[in-house]
């Protein structure tokens, strides 16, 4: 049966492969981003590739106007539906603690704008009886740390609201990914110091689609960051306190 | 975050470079980048100094990356620039085409390809890369601008083999080439001496030829190898698609090189029946033999190595038998050199192919005598009527450049048309002086 994906903040490096990826199982693809001129040229890659079908559509995650015209093209579709999560937005935290204010838009971005969207979509999934939602969060949502804690805040945010979602879907037939990505080598990262085993976009893409091949619920990728946010999680909170990693 | 500072180097990693990097994921970005002046690269594949740009900007293109059109009935692709030339191979090959011609390693981006009009193992029938470029589309100020041999035949040329002097390519269209299927028939032959390798090329009617020489080898030995020749066979391709290893750590002084060799197992000498051997290859491995170590680079250590590879026309072979003689005498040369035909095909005022023969080999940039063997290799070549690749070279001198590459006026003259003001100049263009007139 055809399976078409919306694939919310398409413009990223790391949605770009995944999407791809699907391309080449035939799958459809909705491209959604801000800079649809751009995505036009994801799209026509995406045919070629061998997507079923690829378009693309505008939204803005902080102006939620625009999400009733995604959840009728998603409706318009037949077959199954998925959606694919790879929004989201990190200014330093040292921008944010001198304008606390930025709060709200990491907020929206990482975490209630797509999820608003999700909401919406979720009776689409539930009706059809078939579906899988794959949301990227981040290892930084495991634990809050002096560096980046309102992005890893909004993360913390969006993992739980997708497990309760996948609480949810599953009982009508759908599926909820969770991704928790290390440090991946994409625009977001991009000069930023102190990056280390960074993985390639196209890795993580991978670990993604078999995920969702396998109805993995959470996954960390690249796989070693499960044992890293083990033993980071697992450090005291008095200890935890005065260290700054 | 669109500017990084960064240590970076050409393939060979003999030279490097510090100054900041950008590598945009979408045309805006593009854009944006460029207003702050500096050449576009690539994969950072060639081996010297044409990438880089030492204490200013450049803009990595390896994220532009796109597939843009496709005519199943004429084969003709657009594509962003930086799209590796295996993925254009791995994508079309099951569809019944491939990129009319390939260098040696499928990491070369579309845009590297054209900027070094670079040359295939079937350069004797196919011409070079830039020849099969139908269009590029150059980032200007005001935006993209198609450049086609029709509409300006001089930018065009200027572009092909020119360096990234011209602007940013931020696309092309390509004309591929059809293909039976996605297997190879390679026959691998030993030859005994120089002579025999020449007289061996001249023979050949196979549609890709590569000679594999033993540069250790002397005296009456001096040029033995084997011959590569592959043909094209219909036919699904052969085993799954390899996964490639990598070379986590710099080696120390002494591995050096061997172990590449020992990837090359398979065309040691003594592994050849004197009969010759036949295989079925995939089109990849016959194509990219080296990809299969991904930082194959890392063998030669932290201090890296410098790629010789220089052209000689058809009647000075005696002249390249004394070239080999001289390294082989060296003693400091990698044991593994390539020699091929070459035809006549060239796209662009600073091509490098010119009918004769071409020989490339690795010298080891930790060992002192390697710059002097370079500069006396050079003069060698230069007497025989020959010229280096500027893909690969990081240690020649302005002069021999220049007189090795009639028409570098001409370019110059498209050059201060193209980029009067200088934006696109890299570590290559100051060393050689190949942008201001002599
Ligand atoms: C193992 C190996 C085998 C090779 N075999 C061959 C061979 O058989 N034949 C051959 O001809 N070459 C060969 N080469 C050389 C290689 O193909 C060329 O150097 C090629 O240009 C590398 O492409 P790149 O994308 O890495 O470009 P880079 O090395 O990053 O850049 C090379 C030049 O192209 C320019 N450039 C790159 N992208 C753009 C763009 N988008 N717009 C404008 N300018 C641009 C840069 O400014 C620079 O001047 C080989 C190299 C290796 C490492
Ligand atoms: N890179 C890492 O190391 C890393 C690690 C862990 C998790 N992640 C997560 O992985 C995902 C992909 O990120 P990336 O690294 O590829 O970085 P990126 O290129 O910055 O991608 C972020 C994406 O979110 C979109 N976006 C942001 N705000 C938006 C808004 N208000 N409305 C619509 N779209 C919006 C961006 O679209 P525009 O093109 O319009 O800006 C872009 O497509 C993100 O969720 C990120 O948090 C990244």
């Amino acid at each position: 049966m055809s399976e078409t994906w919306l694939i919310l903040g398409a413009s990223s490096a790391m949605a770009r492969a995944f999407a791809r990826k699907l391309a080449e199982r035939g799958d459809g693809l909705i491209l959604a981003g801000r800079d649809t001129a751009d995505l036009d040229r994801d799209a026509a890659d995406a045919r070629l590739r061998g997507a079923a079908l690829a378009e693309t559509i505008r939204v803005d995650l902080r102006d939620p106007a625009g999400f009733d015209a995604i959840l009728a093209r998603m409706t318009e579709c037949e077959g199954t539906v998925s959606v694919a999560v790879f929004t989201g937005s990190m200014p330093p935290q040292s921008e944010i603690d001198a304008d606390p204010a930025l709060i709200e838009g990491v907020v929206i971005d990482n975490f209630t704008g797509p999820a608003r969207l999700l909401l919406m979509l979720a009776p689409l999934i539930e009706a059809r009886g078939a579906g899988t939602i794959v949301g990227v969060g981040s290892v930084a949502g495991d634990r809050g740390r002096i560096g980046n804690y309102v992005y890893g805040a909004a993360k913390a945010g969006f993992a739980t609201c997708l497990s309760g979602l996948r609480n949810r879907l599953t009982r009508a037939g759908g599926h909820v990914v969770t991704v928790k990505p290390g440090f991946t080598d994409t625009a977001m990262t991009w000069g930023v110091e102190g990056m280390f085993l960074v993985a390639p976009p196209d890795k993580v893409a991978a670990d993604i689609l078999k995920a969702v091949e396998r109805k993995r619920n959470v996954i960390y990728t690249p796989i070693f960051w499960l044992a890293i946010m083990g033993v980071i999680r697992a450090i005291p909170e008095p200890i935890f306190k005065k260290l700054s990693i | 975050m669109q500017w990084k500072t960064a240590d970076y180097a050409g393939w060979g990693r003999a030279v490097r470079a510090r100054g900041t990097l950008a590598r945009p994921e979408r045309l805006p970005a593009l854009a944006a980048a460029l207003t702050a002046r500096g050449p576009a690269i690539g994969n950072r594949r060639s081996y010297g100094d044409a990438a880089l740009n030492a204490g200013g900007a450049a803009i990595q293109m390896t994220r532009l990356d796109r597939l843009l059109s496709f005519d199943a009935e004429t084969g003709v692709i657009e594509a962003e620039a930086g799209i590796p030339i295996a993925e254009l191979l791995r994508l079309f090959a099951p569809r019944g085409w491939m990129p009319p011609v390939m260098p040696g390693t499928g990491f070369a981006t579309l845009g590297g390809c054209i900027a070094c009009d670079v040359h295939g193992k079937n350069h004797h029938g196919a011409g070079s890369f830039g020849q099969h470029v139908l269009a590029v589309t150059l980032m200007t100020d005001t935006g993209p601008r198609a450049v086609t041999p029709g509409t300006d035949p001089g930018l065009f040329r200027a572009t092909m083999g020119g360096l990234g002097q011209t602007g940013a390519i931020l696309s092309a269209r390509l004309q591929l080439r059809p293909i039976p299927g996605q297997r190879m028939r390679v026959v691998e032959t030993r030859i005994p001496d120089f002579d025999a390798f020449i007289a061996a090329l001249d023979a050949s009617t196979a549609e890709f030829a590569v000679g594999w020489v033993d540069a250790t080898a002397r005296r009456k030995r001096l040029g033995r190898g084997i011959l590569e020749e592959g043909e094209l066979l219909d036919g699904s391709r052969p085993g799954p698609i390899r996964r490639a290893k990598s070379v986590p750590l710099d080696a120390p002084g002494l591995l050096l090189s061997w172990p590449v060799i020992r990837l090359f197992n398979r065309w040691r000498l003594s592994r050849i029946p004197d009969s010759g051997r036949k295989r079925i290859r995939a089109l990849d491995e016959f194509f990219f033999p080296l990809d299969a170590l991904q930082d194959w680079n890392r063998l030669y250590g932290k201090r890296g190595f410098h790629q010789f590879q220089c052209v000689v026309p058809q009647d000075a072979a005696p002249a390249l038998r004394e070239i080999l003689a001289a390294i082989a005498k060296s003693g400091i040369a990698s044991p593994l050199a390539v020699l091929k035909r070459m035809g006549p095909g060239r796209a662009g005022h600073l091509s490098f192919p010119m009918a004769g023969y071409t020989l490339a080999v690795d010298l080891p940039a930790r060992k002192t005598r390697a710059a002097p063997l370079y500069a006396r290799l050079e003069d060698m070549v230069q007497a025989a009527g020959g010229r280096l690749y500027l893909a690969k070279d990081a240690l020649a001198r302005p002069a021999t450049i220049a007189a090795m590459y009639p028409e570098l006026d001409d370019w110059r003259a498209e050059i201060a048309r193209a980029d009067p003001e200088g934006h696109m100049t890299t570590d290559l263009m100051r060393r050689l002086k190949l942008r201001s007139a002599a």
